[in-house]
């Protein structure tokens, strides 16, 4: 059977998969649409979290940028896993002490302010939609490249999918079907990983074929025989860095405390029963992650060689079929610029004549490696798995924000619990819209500005939730003023070294520090704590009840479930 | 006022642990992933180059360990005050 009779059958079983766990999972109430009616257990809630987390971005880019950055490419390992660690100690069990269904919530409970409400929703929004339309694009592309329909109607299917499951099911319809979605994504990555670690180096553990000799009796390493490989093209050696260490140190910093101030993965700890779950269920979902993660370097390693050693100096002519099928999609270019008919690739710009995508390493790295054709129809329905769970996990972000946050709590306190359930799916299906729309006509700078949400989250929520569980005197003039100054400083930073809206885009000589905006969310944090703890010392104390509250999230007795009524 | 005092200890033992093990959590991502990266790459694991092998794999496995302690630690602390939900 081939590639795309394949495909169509295994995301066709998929997709069925998350249509009846959708249908089995309707919410009936406020509760069930926005946490899940509070009793999701630990691991079910640590598999969702997974699939939530693990975007398209994670899925398809991430093994791709570490191929062609090596050591550099580690900020995004690194970074992307220890903000667990942050969520676990910092928020997660404090957050579901609390017990109510978002996280302007917490913010405006805690600092007793409409106006902090308000700022928190605006940055969970700016944050959400920054990182969902990525997500419909990738969805768009898998459908382009493997069952050949126009992107714009894979988004549309795409649109249809995630809109039936979570329109139906809110939180509780989104929470079962991750946990099917990890299951589908993680399958589909380590299949080929494992497939290709025993054809390159025999041993079956990608984690430590990475680092084991090579598979044709030479004894040399893998990483060495990279290494030497990627000398000789002129490229850096692939276990040494190009970047500043500042600039490493503050990505790797920027996506760890933006991956714990994301609002969307926050909200999952909100569906557990108890505080120990909380904090159990942050652990597993960091495990479950770490299979993902620590596979991830080893794909990059295994695609780089096999490229290499596919593509370097052989003639066009006999490019295999994956070579020309992805010269279609325009995402692998060839430009004979020395007549010779072979392929060069080499660092130098002026006499390298391919261009990959790095985001068709992971795509195409099955293909690369001659595996089996259901192989490749799996890594496609891993990705519109990893996709669409993400995507799921934002709408759900955006929706509550408007119909709990805005409708409920701010414009019409009175609307009844049927009300807010219908506003809730409403603002689902116009979220689901407009992601789409973006899906459809990509604005140039969202592929941009996805990774930089992660600097949002860090200037803007992080801090003000931090502060907010661990110094009782934290006022809101404090954390107001502290996300508003975090959050502004960002955008400009983004606006003037990455989008070029101010003028043309200064040079990286000029960044502040040496950093570059992706790294800027850290910088752009401090100065929120710095503005926060010294407004809060000139500004009058929390009343006495908000200092009760910070007390009582630290102690995990006496939970109480997230009630219908406050 | 008694559960009081005692919810003051509580939470100060909290906090000297999580300060502990995020030192741990620097340590290893900032410190061996990236500070000392250059210096550990001198010595190797298997084929792995030490610093690179610490950025790309080690710390994740400490991370994950990481949390698995505080969620023991923490689950003792809650029994001995009796402060468990």
């Amino acid at each position: 059977m081939s590639v795309q009779v394949w495909t169509y059958i295994i995301v066709g079983i998929t997709f069925a998969l998350y249509i009846g766990i959708a249908i089995w999972s309707k919410a009936g109430s406020t509760k069930d649409f926005y946490v899940a009616g509070g009793g999701v257990s630990p691991l079910a809630n640590g598999m969702a979290t997974a699939a939530d987390w693990m975007s398209a971005a994670s899925f398809i880019s991430m093994a791709g940028i570490i191929s062609f950055t090596g050591y550099d490419g580690s900020v995004y390992l690194m970074g992307w896993t220890g903000g667990y660690v942050l969520l676990a100690l910092l928020l997660a069990p404090y957050l579901r002490k609390f017990g109510k269904f978002t996280v302007p919530d917490f913010i405006g409970d805690r600092y007793y302010s409409d106006t902090a409400r308000i700022v928190a929703v605006v940055c969970a929004l700016l944050v959400s939609f920054t990182y969902v339309a990525g997500q419909m694009r990738g969805v768009g592309v898998v459908f382009s490249r493997f069952l050949e329909v126009d992107i714009n109607t894979g988004v549309i299917i795409g649109m249809i999918i995630v809109l039936f499951y979570a329109v139906l099911g809110g939180m509780k319809g989104i929470t079962y079907t991750q946990v099917a979605q990890y299951c589908v994504l993680i399958f589909a990555f380590m299949v080929p990983a494992i497939f290709i670690s025993i054809q390159m180096t025999g041993n079956p553990i990608p984690q430590l074929g990475m680092g084991d000799t090579l598979n044709d009796g030479s004894g040399v390493y893998l990483l060495e025989k990279l290494n030497g490989l990627s000398t000789e093209l002129g490229f850096n050696e692939y276990t040494e860095g190009s970047k500043d260490m500042i600039d490493i140190l503050a990505i790797t910093l920027a996506l760890m405390v933006g991956t714990a101030g994301l609002p969307h993965v926050i909200v999952r700890f909100f569906t557990v029963k108890k505080v120990k779950d909380a904090r159990k269920s942050a652990g597993l979902a960091l495990l479950l992650i770490a299979i993902l993660y620590t596979t991830a370097p080893a794909v990059a390693v295994f695609a780089r060689v096999n490229l290499i050693e596919t593509v370097s100096d052989k003639s066009y002519d006999g490019m295999p079929e994956w070579f020309k099928n992805w010269e279609k999609t325009g995402l692998l270019k060839f430009e004979d610029k020395n007549l010779d008919g072979k392929v060069q690739y080499v660092a130098d710009p002026k006499i390298n004549e391919l261009n990959v995508d790095r985001d068709i390493m992971v795509l195409a790295n099955p293909e690369i490696a001659n595996l089996p054709a259901w192989v490749i129809a799996l890594v496609a329905a891993g990705c519109l798995a990893a996709a669409l769970s993400t995507a799921a996990g934002l709408l759900l972000v955006i929706s509550a924000s408007v119909s709990h946050d805005l409708i409920k709590k701010i414009f019409v306190p009175t609307i009844s619990e049927k009300g807010e359930l219908l506003a809730a799916r409403l603002s689902a299906v116009l979220a689901v819209c407009v992601a789409g729309y973006f899906g459809i006509n990509p604005p140039g700078f969202v592929a941009a500005v996805v990774a930089l949400a992660f600097g949002l989250a860090a200037a803007s929520l992080f801090p003000a939730i931090i502060l907010g569980i661990f110094y009782k005197r934290m006022n809101k003039e404090g954390a107001v003023s502290g996300m508003v100054v975090g959050i502004l400083l960002m955008l400009f930073y983004m606006a003037k070294f990455k989008l070029g809206w101010l003028g043309d885009t200064p040079p990286a000589s000029e960044w502040w520090f040496g950093i570059s905006p992706e790294g800027f969310g850290s910088v752009a944090m401090v100065v929120n704590f710095i503005v926060s703890l010294t407004v809060c010392r000139f500004t009058a104390a929390p009343p006495q009840e908000v200092q009760e509250i910070v007390e009582n999230i630290r102690i995990p007795s006496g939970v109480n479930t997230p009630s219908v009524n406050h | 006022m008694n559960q009081n005092i005692s919810a003051q200890k509580y939470w100060k033992i909290n906090l000297k642990y999580l300060s502990i093990l995020l030192f741990i959590w620097f340590i290893s991502s900032f410190g061996l992933g990236v500070f000392f990266v250059d210096a550990l790459n001198n010595f190797n694991i298997g084929g792995f180059p030490l610093g690179f092998w610490f950025a790309q794999q080690g710390s994740i496995y400490i991370f994950v360990v990481l949390i698995f302690t505080y969620v023991f630690l923490m689950n003792r602390l809650d029994k001995r005050f009796g402060f468990e939900d």
